[in-house]
């Protein structure tokens, strides 16, 4: 019980610092591939730091609502990523929210952060929450078949459960979960807020989707909201490192926490450059084709979820 | 009271009388309900000298009438306290508002409590007219308002229609012997084809009253037409009843479930929650919204419903209890938030006479309390996590993964569609509630009148209260309630969705069934509010606590136009969605008119869509009872020798048929 709270604690703890960190590589990364130098990998902490030393800029009819979003989005974000086993599967969280309450919580961030962007009444804002809606209307239901899927095969939608399942080597290979996989990672694309649904580094109105929500945002909110998208990364990230890598990770008995969060560290590397080398060989869509793009997704982890019978005879 | 009502409606304290009174006696009923579920007393029968001679009325109250009698209680008493400072609010701006409602409103919670009191068809049925009637005379109330007529006439059609189908199906039940006491039809229910036939007809006459698609077209319609807290009742309560209505026939009446009942039931349950929210986006009145929002949560109980009778028919009862109780928790649930919604409506209709999102927007700076309450029933009808919308919604997904065990193969890929139908609607739904707060709370106000409003009076604020800190405490400790309203599962799938022996702490939700997982709302809700301390200390602490207002990027423009009219409208939210969905299923088109440059004429955007529903099944329909009035038209104007040969040849027909069908 206290190597789990102490393991909890630690993971909270270790999300947060090297969320920046996987934004940075990210950032390298895709810059050398473009032949660029590109910034250190730590400039996101820089910048960070340097918006929370900022003022921060209200529209004069913000209301409170718009002020406490940012913190509530980050706790929602925090606390989802501190429930993703990413070197232990020992986590003193762990029977308190499974993967579905995870989803529900990315909800919860997803929902304060559209309404913030309605807050000041800017048409950049409604834009964005409303663009950001209509990507979760297909998003969510997505990622839950997807959940669907593994815990038909798992029997349960416990993280820490579903890890050590997928660690014990029952499972062998399956076409239910490279599709399964294949639409995570389509749904993750979508809910970061990256390359092809939208471009994290872009100010253009007609492609805007989370830098618009996000308009109105200085200072330490800006701080706060963009330490959330970068935490909300990493919780992809390592959500598809648990569920379909999860070697090297430490088992609640045996097994050591140094290599788990070694093999960790290696995943994550790993996933910031297959993602920079993806976003840099593929152009945006425009927004309308994200229905497809996302209405694919959903299908691919509804037929992950219905081979799984047809292969298996569940 | 009825009677008082009548008597004292010039007086100007028969409002206090009326609400007064049906608040204190719902509030009985609650506390009755509610002890009578906790003690785990036997059910109470008690034959009334009423009603069909020689029979009597029969009432009975079980576990399950228990648990509805609390539903309805609980909504009658906020309904009361909100609907008594509503219409002292109303009161002042146009008089007659309040007459036409007090005599039927503690009319219409009677008919509903004797709805679920009945333990003979025919008291059943009594009681369902009466609830319908008198909810129907209560839409009337509004008769002033252009669309009310249309809305009610519609309303007694489809609740005429519902009703008949419910006398066949009682008529089924019943069968040759013609008891039409519950305990004969238990005793002796009908089996193969006309058990089937029971079925449809109870999901078409239940169904069409819950507002299952396609018989919900009076319900958006209807609902918003009479005054809120009535609208809250009929949308929050009333569908209840009818749920009522499916669980009492079809998990007890009608005994041994088969297999393809339930699945009928998810089917319809999947169509109702998907299009119920696809409407509710559609729309741009605020309690119309609402209105298709309860199509939608109908459509998840009734998923729900559908897993537990197919649980049950599989000799899984564990599993069907756990689905079951979903169910029954959706039931609490969508009665408290949904009542909630209708009163933060009516609050907004009362200070800013509009129910219109595109002449709201901004109220959060001038309804502080209403702003915050009516984010608490967007955030918990969203199914956001800690609140009660999102423990329903996982109980939900803990019995749809039991889906392995059942036999069927049509059912187990069936059911995963029936999963991503409810995620869809789920997520669909946050889109809906972003949309509503969004537009009408948030921004900036859209008419002078949103500019003006004020808070509304303490009775509604509490009115508001109550269901809120429901919403909030259920989300944190369900377990207690789901264990509260065991009796009626066990009684209904024998069994319970705890496991006794191995007993887990009440913080803990944790069913047997849910294939070892479990949820606790208390330690997340702390973990948030912890988490939330240290970052706002941290954050307050170390970085700048500097802050400038200024006027908001206007891309250049200096100072936003006055009526912002720049900013989002709720049908310009809606338009992503709209596109990838309104497409095909409402045939959604918009129109932009942009008129040449030099021209002064103002730009257009004109959405139009369609109705499937009507389009399809209703128009096609009402055309084809037009055409048949004509043809029988013919009959009116015949010679008596002509009648004459008719009555004969229908009394050979009878006798024929009697002659075949009795041996």
């Amino acid at each position: 019980m206290i190597a789990a709270v102490f393991h909890q604690i630690a993971q909270m703890a270790l999300v947060l610092v090297l969320a920046p960190l996987l934004t940075g590589w990210i950032r390298l990364v895709k810059a050398r591939l473009v032949g660029r130098r590109g910034p250190s990998p730590v400039q996101p902490y820089r910048d960070l730091m340097r918006l929370l030393r900022k003022e921060v800029v209200l529209a004069r009819n913000a209301s409170w609502l718009f002020r406490s979003v940012p913190y509530v989005m980050f706790t929602a974000i925090w606390l989802a990523a501190g429930l993703v086993p990413v070197f232990t599967t020992q986590l003193a969280l762990a029977p308190t929210a499974d993967l579905i309450a995870l989803i529900a919580l990315l909800g919860t961030a997803r929902f304060f952060l559209a309404l913030a962007g309605m807050d000041t009444g800017t048409s950049f804002g409604g834009l964005g929450s409303s663009r950001e809606m209509m990507i979760a209307a297909l998003a969510e239901p997505a990622m839950l078949m997807v959940v669907f899927s593994v815990a038909i095969l798992v029997r349960s939608t416990s993280l820490a459960e579903i890890a050590g399942f997928m660690m014990s080597g029952a499972v062998g290979l399956r076409v239910s979960l490279a599709l399964a996989l294949i639409a995570l990672v389509m749904v993750a694309i979508a809910e970061n807020a990256r390359i092809p649904i939208d471009n994290p580094a872009t100010h253009l109105e007609l492609t805007m989707v989370h830098e618009a929500m996000v308009l109105e945002y200085s200072g330490r909110h800006l701080a706060l909201i963009e330490a959330a998208a970068m935490l909300k990364l990493l919780l992809y990230a390592a959500l598809i490192a648990c569920v379909f890598a999860p070697w090297g990770m430490a088992p609640p008995t045996g097994g050591s926490a140094i290599v788990g969060l070694l093999a960790f560290l290696a995943k994550l590397a790993l996933a910031g450059a297959a993602l920079a080398l993806f976003e840099t060989s593929i152009a945006k869509m425009r927004v309308f084709r994200v229905g497809e793009f996302l209405g694919g997704a959903l299908l691919l982890s509804l037929l992950g979820a219905i081979f799984l019978y047809v292969s298996r005879g569940v | 009271m009825a009677g008082l009502a009548v008597a004292a409606r010039r007086k100007s304290w028969a409002g206090t009388a009326v609400y007064g009174g049906t608040a204190a006696a719902c509030g009985v009923i609650a506390l009755w309900a509610a002890v009578a579920l906790a003690g785990r007393s036997a059910p109470v029968a008690l034959t009334l000298p009423m009603g069909i001679p020689w029979i009597g009325a029969h009432l009975r109250a079980d576990g399950l009438s228990a648990f509805f009698l609390l539903v309805v209680g609980f909504g009658g008493v906020t309904a009361s306290l909100f609907g008594w400072g509503y219409e002292r609010a109303h009161a002042h701006g146009h008089a007659a508002a309040s007459g036409p409602v007090l005599p039927f409103f503690p009319l219409f919670l009677a008919g509903m409590s004797l709805v679920l009191l009945a333990d003979d068809a025919f008291t059943f049925l009594v009681s369902w007219e009466f609830m319908s009637l008198a909810s129907w005379l209560l839409v009337l109330s509004t008769h002033r308002e252009s669309e009310t007529p249309d809305a009610a006439r519609l309303y007694l059609v489809m609740a005429s229609a519902g009703t008949a189908c419910l006398l066949l199906a009682f008529g089924l039940l019943a069968g040759g012997l013609g008891d039409y006491r519950f305990d004969a039809i238990r005793a002796h229910a009908p089996q193969g084809g006309a058990a089937a036939l029971t079925v449809l007809l109870v999901m078409l006459g239940a169904g069409s009253k819950a507002g299952l698609v396609p018989l919900h077209v009076w319900l958006p319609l209807a609902h918003p037409a009479a005054p809120s807290h009535v609208s809250a009742l009929m949308s929050g309560v009333m569908t209840k009843v009818a749920v009522y209505a499916l669980v009492r026939v079809l998990f007890d009446l009608l005994g041994e479930p088969v297999w393809w009942w339930g699945g009928a039931l998810m089917a319809a349950g999947s169509a109702t929650a998907v299009m119920g929210v696809l409407y509710a986006l559609m729309q741009d009145d605020v309690k119309r919204l609402l209105a298709c929002s309860t199509i939608e949560n109908i459509g998840v109980i009734v998923i729900a419903l559908g897993l537990a009778l197919v649980f049950k028919a599989s000799h899984t009862p564990v599993i069907a209890a756990l689905a079951l109780s979903a169910a029954l928790l959706h039931v609490v649930n969508h009665s408290l938030f949904k009542s909630l919604l209708f009163y933060v409506a009516g609050a907004v209709l009362t200070a800013t006479g509009s129910r219109d999102l595109n002449r709201l927007g901004g109220l959060i700076h001038r309804m502080p309390t209403t702003a915050f309450l009516a984010l608490v029933g967007a955030a918990a009808i969203s199914a956001l996590p800690p609140l009660n919308g999102f423990v329903g919604e996982w109980l939900l997904f803990q019995a749809i993964l039991n889906a392995p065990a059942l036999p069927e193969w049509s059912l187990k890929i069936g059911i995963a569609v029936v999963g991503a139908a409810v995620a869809l609607a789920a997520a669909l739904a946050a889109a809906c509630f972003v949309r509503f707060y969004g537009i009408a709370f948030l921004g900036r106000p859209r008419s002078a009148e949103a500019e003006r409003a004020g808070e509304v009076g303490s009775a509604m604020r509490i009115g508001m209260v109550v269901p809120a800190v429901l919403c909030v405490v259920l989300g944190v400790l369900p377990t207690p309630l789901i264990r509260l309203f065991e009796p009626a599962v066990r009684a209904m799938v024998d069994a319970g969705p705890f496991d006794d022996r191995a007993y887990q702490p009440w913080i803990w939700l944790s069913p047997t069934s849910a294939i070892g997982n479990s949820y606790n709302g208390l330690v997340l809700l702390a973990v948030i509010a912890a988490l939330s301390v240290v970052l706002v200390l941290v954050i307050h602490r170390r970085a700048s606590d500097r802050v400038r207002w200024s006027t908001a990027w206007g891309c250049g423009h200096e100072e936003p136009d006055p009526l912002a009219v720049s900013q989002y409208s709720a049908s310009s939210f809606a338009q992503p969605i709209r596109r990838v969905f309104g497409g095909t299923v409402f045939a959604a088109r918009d129109r932009v008119e942009m008129p040449e440059p030099g021209d002064t004429r103002p730009a257009r955007l004109t959405v139009t869509w369609t109705d499937p529903a009507w389009a399809f099944l209703f128009t096609p329909l009402r055309r084809a009872v037009d055409w048949l009035t004509r043809q029988a038209d013919v009959l009116q104007f015949l010679t008596i020798r002509s009648y004459l040969t008719l009555m004969f040849a229908a009394l050979v027909l009878v006798l024929i048929l009697v002659a075949v069908v009795r041996p």
